[in-house]
């Protein structure tokens, strides 16, 4: 079953259209993300699951449940990691965790239990007398991660788990979430990088101005839209213009993009095309061969890249 | 469409609770330091001028009138400034409305604990002041109920307003366009006999004035007297408590 439903899910706040029509499910087990820039409509999608934002149109399922409907019943079996830090700063590490069970009825006794698991599994133990402002960036996400999971969630919802954070924080909040996703938690997530979605979803959705624009596991969608292997043209200051190069070079590929300065050009062969580019003589100051990213993908199909 | 539950707003007063119980100490001087300077100020030095004033000792007179205040501003700086910390910077009303608990919920809950601290607030301040022969009857017993009362009506329209202020720089307004006035126009330190019919019509409609009233008449012995002020507060507790539940709500979520 899919715990999470949307059809034609529209959100409008006045005039503006934040999510625009759009249809998605995320299966019991997998990782489902939301890969998109600032503004696509990733948080207002989140808080429509969440039930803090009410859908304006469609139809939006949580547990087979109408979000419209059954807020409470729907909030109880979730966990959810907000994009701004929302602990409370006046508690310590540990309330903060003992607290919020509380919230979905656990009794004290098995509130500061729960908290003391999760303390370990955060590595947390050692600040759990600590106010929580006394944290960095990267424990305090962990905290909110572990404060998710006090009541045992069905579904985990993350918006921007990672955001902020330097790549060790990073790499430690991703350690956790494969962690809990072997344990057979749903989640969904958002984001803004795309070596994030690759290395933690099954799924992910491409959105661009509150639409869909593409979805499917990412290798897959990697492979549709772009291939195996880019060859990235960094084009000489002095010469021709990106666009003007890329028109040369593109008879020699299966697809290219522009974005700036550079030039992108799609292959399955990357050595090959890199070995005919260079015979081309064209004004660049480098020319590189990478493996195919999702960042591609959102470029082939948007004209622009994901962080602008 | 409101969506309340008693259990979600007890949980919500039981976290304040935990958060008061380590911040108390920083919350005396604002709530319980001022009303005793105002009392040895007025009281004591006005007091050596002015010996009686409706037939009390006029330190028994202010000191039942700031006991009162007490409640009113326990409840009050809960729900403008504490309440907007925890709203806007904090944000943790924004991860509360993402667990069972409802906007609603965490408005009445909110509430509630504002009441709680005028009662806290009120008692300690009495208590102190018993030393001044305050307290002289045994319906003195039932002003916790009358502060609670006061505070979920102070409460309620501090809230109110911190749902709708756009910043936090709007508070001072609140406290010199109603807090104060109140403070001074609710019988604490004069009777409002003297004064022009229509100060007196307005303090009426002010919930000060009435907590003022049933505290002097619960610690002087006339309990009848305290009934109409009781049910004006109860009244007007009831009708105005969904007001911040619906405002919060559309605050939180769109
Ligand atoms: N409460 C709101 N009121 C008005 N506009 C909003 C509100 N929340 C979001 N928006 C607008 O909706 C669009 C999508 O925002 P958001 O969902 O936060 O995007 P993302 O999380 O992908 O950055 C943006 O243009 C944003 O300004
Ligand atoms: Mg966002």
């Amino acid at each position: 079953m899919a715990l999470v439903e949307a059809e034609e899910l529209l959100k409008r706040f006045g005039s503006l259209v934040a999510v625009d029509r759009i249809s998605f499910q995320v299966r019991e087990g997998e990782c489902y993300g939301f890969l998109g820039p600032n503004g696509a409509g990733k948080t207002t999608t989140m808080r429509m699951v969440c039930c803090t934002a009410r859908p304006t149109a469609g139809s939006l399922r949580v547990f087979g449940l109408d979000v419209r409907r059954h807020g409470r019943a729907i909030k109880r079996q979730l966990g959810v990691v907000h994009q701004s830090v929302t602990l409370d700063d006046a508690l310590t590490v540990r309330e903060n965790l003992v607290v919020y069970g509380r919230y979905f009825d656990l009794s004290w006794a098995e509130a500061r239990r729960r908290a003391d698991e999760l303390l370990a599994f955060a590595e947390l133990e050692a600040r759990a007398d600590e106010r929580v402002s006394k944290l960095s960036g990267g424990m305090q996400r962990r905290l909110m991660i572990a404060r998710a999971l006090m009541a045992n969630p069905r579904l985990l919802v993350l918006d921007e788990p990672t955001t902020g954070l330097d790549p060790q924080a990073r790499h430690a909040v991703w350690d956790r979430l494969r962690q809990l996703k072997r344990g057979g938690v749903t989640q969904i997530l958002t984001t803004h990088y795309m070596e994030e979605a690759e290395h933690l979803c099954d799924r992910v959705a491409i959105v661009d101005h509150g639409r869909i624009v593409a979805e499917g596991p990412p290798r897959e969608l990697v492979e549709r839209y772009v291939g195996r292997e880019v060859v990235e043209l960094q084009v000489a200051a002095d010469g021709a213009p990106a666009w003007a190069v890329a028109e040369q070079a593109a008879g020699l590929a299966e697809g290219f993009e522009v974005a700036g300065d550079r030039v992108f050009l799609h292959t399955r062969d990357g050595e090959e095309l890199v070995h005919r580019v260079r015979a081309l003589r064209l004004p660049v100051e480098a020319v590189v061969l990478r493996r195919a990213t999702l960042e591609d993908v959102f470029l082939r199909l948007t004209g622009r890249r994901l962080r602008e | 469409m409101m969506d309340f539950s008693p259990v979600g707003a007890f949980r919500f007063w039981q976290r304040n609770l935990l958060i008061f119980r380590k911040t108390f100490p920083f919350t005396v001087p604002e709530n319980f330091l001022e009303p005793v300077v105002y009392l040895l100020a007025l009281g004591l030095g006005l007091g050596a001028y002015l010996r009686e004033i409706q037939g009390l000792p006029y330190v028994a007179f202010v000191a039942t009138g700031l006991a009162a205040s007490a409640a009113m501003f326990g409840a009050t700086f809960e729900c403008t400034y504490n309440a907007y910390v925890q709203f806007y910077y904090d944000r943790s009303y924004d991860a509360i409305v993402t667990t069972p608990l409802s906007a609603e919920d965490v408005a009445v809950g909110e509430v509630l604990w504002g009441a709680t601290r005028s009662v806290i607030y009120g008692t300690a301040f009495l208590l102190v002041v018993a030393l001044f022969g305050v307290a002289r009857s045994l319906w003195a017993l039932a002003l916790p109920g009358v502060f609670f009362l006061g505070g979920v009506v102070f409460s309620t329209v501090a809230l109110a307003f911190t749902a709708v202020t756009p910043s936090i720089d709007l508070f001072p307004y609140y406290f010199s366009l109603w807090i104060t006035p109140m403070f001074m126009f609710s019988g604490i330190f004069f009777p409002l006999d003297a004064l022009p019919g229509w100060v007196q019509t307005a303090a009426w409609f002010t919930p000060l004035y009435h907590v003022v009233r049933a505290t002097r008449a619960l610690a002087f012995g006339t309990p009848v007297a305290a009934v109409p002020e009781v049910v004006w507060l109860a009244a007007v507790a009831v009708v105005l408590l969904p007001v911040p539940a619906v405002l919060l709500r559309r605050r939180l979520v769109q």
